[in-house]
């Protein structure tokens, strides 16, 4: 009896032991990018001090010299811009490409729908060479209305992808008896799928705004002006001065980046997961 | 005024039989998609196909045709041989890396305990957070002089100051940081695709089998294992497909240093088509992606065909 307690005991302590192994993996690069970014410098850069609390008591001065010192403003508006119009351009494109696979095109929209997903798979890096030139001669290079133009061709694919789940999981019967009291095929997606379907627009608008905060590569490609930039490419290379880091300034930058990202995440992770394994999880 | 007045209607009539038509309609809705892909993912492709065997530098953009020369100047390239090995060793070293703890994470998770909630949020993180901040956050954590692990593993007694790693700096620890970093960012996402494919298992499979006699890893590798080997190999997919094509951990951490230690695939097309403008060299080394991403994605179809079957 005693033996069966003492193994239960053992049981549950390595079991809690592996969780708090996997929630420290997880959360302690964000944990020290927080405690970085309200750490003094002379506590920052003490290695006599122990790094992992408070030496001195925390500040606000790594936030106020990003936001009155450096374009980290210029950069958040530049994100908010580029993210609002790649939603436009995506929802406009995706919504009735979408309908049409789940509800027009029947055994062919089938193959153009996965044709379509597989170009969310063509990496950044196969295409910014060729995509680059095309930038130039468009004359968008180091702007970021370049960004604008290039980010749909993820995230259109991405939510085409994950809105067509959304309308063939809606009855068709609803739109069918709109048609029949007299709604043309195209007034019953204007006024009874849309509608309908506002969940999953919501879900395309949340996931098509953090694909291009996540975004990288194309924006290192694209823009080197520093006004142009986006967040994400701002922070993480634009405020090294020659070669000295400034950690307490980048972590706050990073910090105010990834808190919209992560809690975005957080509440939408089901309906993500259910968009990238094309419905083969219920 | 009585002809113009008639002959309104009638275009508006043959408009709404037009709209009226589902295929018809059906094929104007997915014609925007489609040509913004098209013209911006499938263009570009040919593109690059053509960049690849050609002499076209931004200084100099001549089309003159070269045939394979870029690729066999490429594959007798030492530093380029070295590259095409960096990336399969990151690749298998963070899939790998990151498949055993999202097993691993994904058993814990499924058991119910206080603060589940909260211990599945924070694990998502690494995933969620643009990994361009979470890499800087990482390389501030392997800082060579103000490192946080270096002060740790001082601290316990492990090693000296003089003996502490420069993580960035030495050539084989450079090439572990970035696996660890590509399977930290990887890891999460396992998890929540096995917790997703283990819970698609019915229950009354998994009872049949304990009434059996199976034993709890014979459920798991003989049951549960398989049954969730489609979806695991969808996120298999993303994971190799991020990591062999990744550019942003090793621009950011380590620049492919020191001395190409970590250089990638991803990272030498930019560095030779971008940096240097040698396009046509940085074509053909993107390039070089493309059969394993095709591999990829045969794969990839192979498994939708089956499961709609």
């Amino acid at each position: 009896m005693r033996q069966g307690a003492l193994a239960k005991a053992v049981q549950e302590t390595s079991f809690y032991g592996a969780v708090a192994f996997f929630f420290i993996l997880a959360a302690f690069p964000f944990y020290w990018m927080v405690i970085t970014s309200f750490k003094t410098n002379s506590d920052l850069y003490n290695v006599s001090h122990i790094p992992f609390w408070f030496n001195d008591p925390p500040t606000l001065e790594h936030f106020r010299y990003l936001f009155e010192k450096t374009l980290f403003a210029t950069w958040l508006l530049n994100s908010l811009i580029i993210g609002l119009c790649v939603v436009a351009i995506t929802l406009v494109t995706a919504l009735p490409a979408a309908y049409s696979l789940a509800r027009m095109t029947g055994r062919s929209g089938e193959t153009l729908g996965i044709g379509i997903f597989l170009t969310y798979l063509v990496p950044p890096t196969l295409l910014f060479l060729p995509l680059s030139r095309v930038i130039a001669v468009l004359g968008l290079q180091n702007s970021m209305w370049s960004l604008v133009l290039i980010y749909p061709t993820f995230t259109i694919p991405f939510c085409t992808w994950l809105l067509m789940g959304f309308f063939k999981a809606m009855p068709p019967e609803i739109e069918e008896a709109a048609v029949v009291d007299g709604c043309s095929l195209f007034g019953a997606f204007i006024k009874m799928a849309l509608p309908l379907s506002l969940p999953g627009i919501l879900t395309a608008v949340i996931f098509t705004f953090t694909l291009t905060l996540q975004e990288f590569v194309y924006a290192l490609t694209f823009i080197s002006s520093s006004n142009q930039k986006p967040i994400t490419l701002g922070v993480a290379t634009d405020l090294i001065r020659g070669d000295i880091f400034y950690w307490g300034e980048i972590m706050a930058g990073a910090l105010i980046a990834s808190i919209p990202v992560a809690i975005a995440y957080n509440f939408f992770l089901d309906r993500f997961i259910a968009g990238i394994t094309g419905g083969a999880v219920k | 005024m009585a002809a113009i007045a008639e002959s309104v209607p009638k275009p508006a009539s043959r408009f709404r039989f037009i709209l009226d038509r589902r295929d018809v309609l059906g094929t104007i809705f997915i014609a925007p998609a489609v040509l913004y892909v098209l013209l911006l993912v499938g263009v570009p492709l040919l593109l690059a196909v053509y960049y690849s065997v050609s002499a076209y530098t931004i200084y100099n953009p001549t089309w003159q045709f070269v045939g394979l020369a870029n690729f066999s100047e490429l594959v007798r390239d030492p530093v380029f041989q070295k590259t095409l090995t960096n990336t399969f060793i990151l690749t298998f070293g963070s899939q790998i890396l990151g498949l055993v703890l999202g097993k691993f994470g994904a058993l814990l998770l499924m058991r119910p305990f206080p603060g589940r909630k909260l211990v599945r949020a924070i694990i998502i993180l690494p995933w969620a957070v643009p990994i361009a901040l979470a890499t800087v956050a990482w390389q501030w954590m392997f800082d060579s002089l103000y490192s946080v692990i270096n002060w740790t593993l001082i601290a316990l007694g492990l090693i000296t100051r003089s003996q502490a790693p420069n993580w960035l700096g030495t050539p084989d620890l450079a090439m572990l940081s970035v696996i660890v970093v590509n399977a930290w960012r990887f890891f999460p996402f396992a998890i929540v695709i096995f917790l997703a494919g283990i819970t698609a298992v019915p229950q009354d499979v998994l009872d049949a089998a304990t009434v059996d006699g199976a034993g709890f890893w014979r459920r798991n590798y003989q049951i549960i294992v398989p049954m969730i080997l489609p979806i695991v190999a969808i996120g298999l997919i993303f994971g190799i497909v991020f990591t062999f094509t990744d550019l942003s951990v090793v621009f950011l951490m380590t620049m492919g240093g020191p001395v190409d230690a970590t250089s990638v695939l991803g990272f030498k097309g930019f560095q030779v088509g971008i940096v240097s403008g040698d396009v046509s060299h940085g074509a053909a080394i993107s390039l070089f992606m493309l059969p394993v991403l095709l591999v990829v994605v045969i794969f990839m179809l192979r498994f939708i065909r089956r499961r709609e079957i």
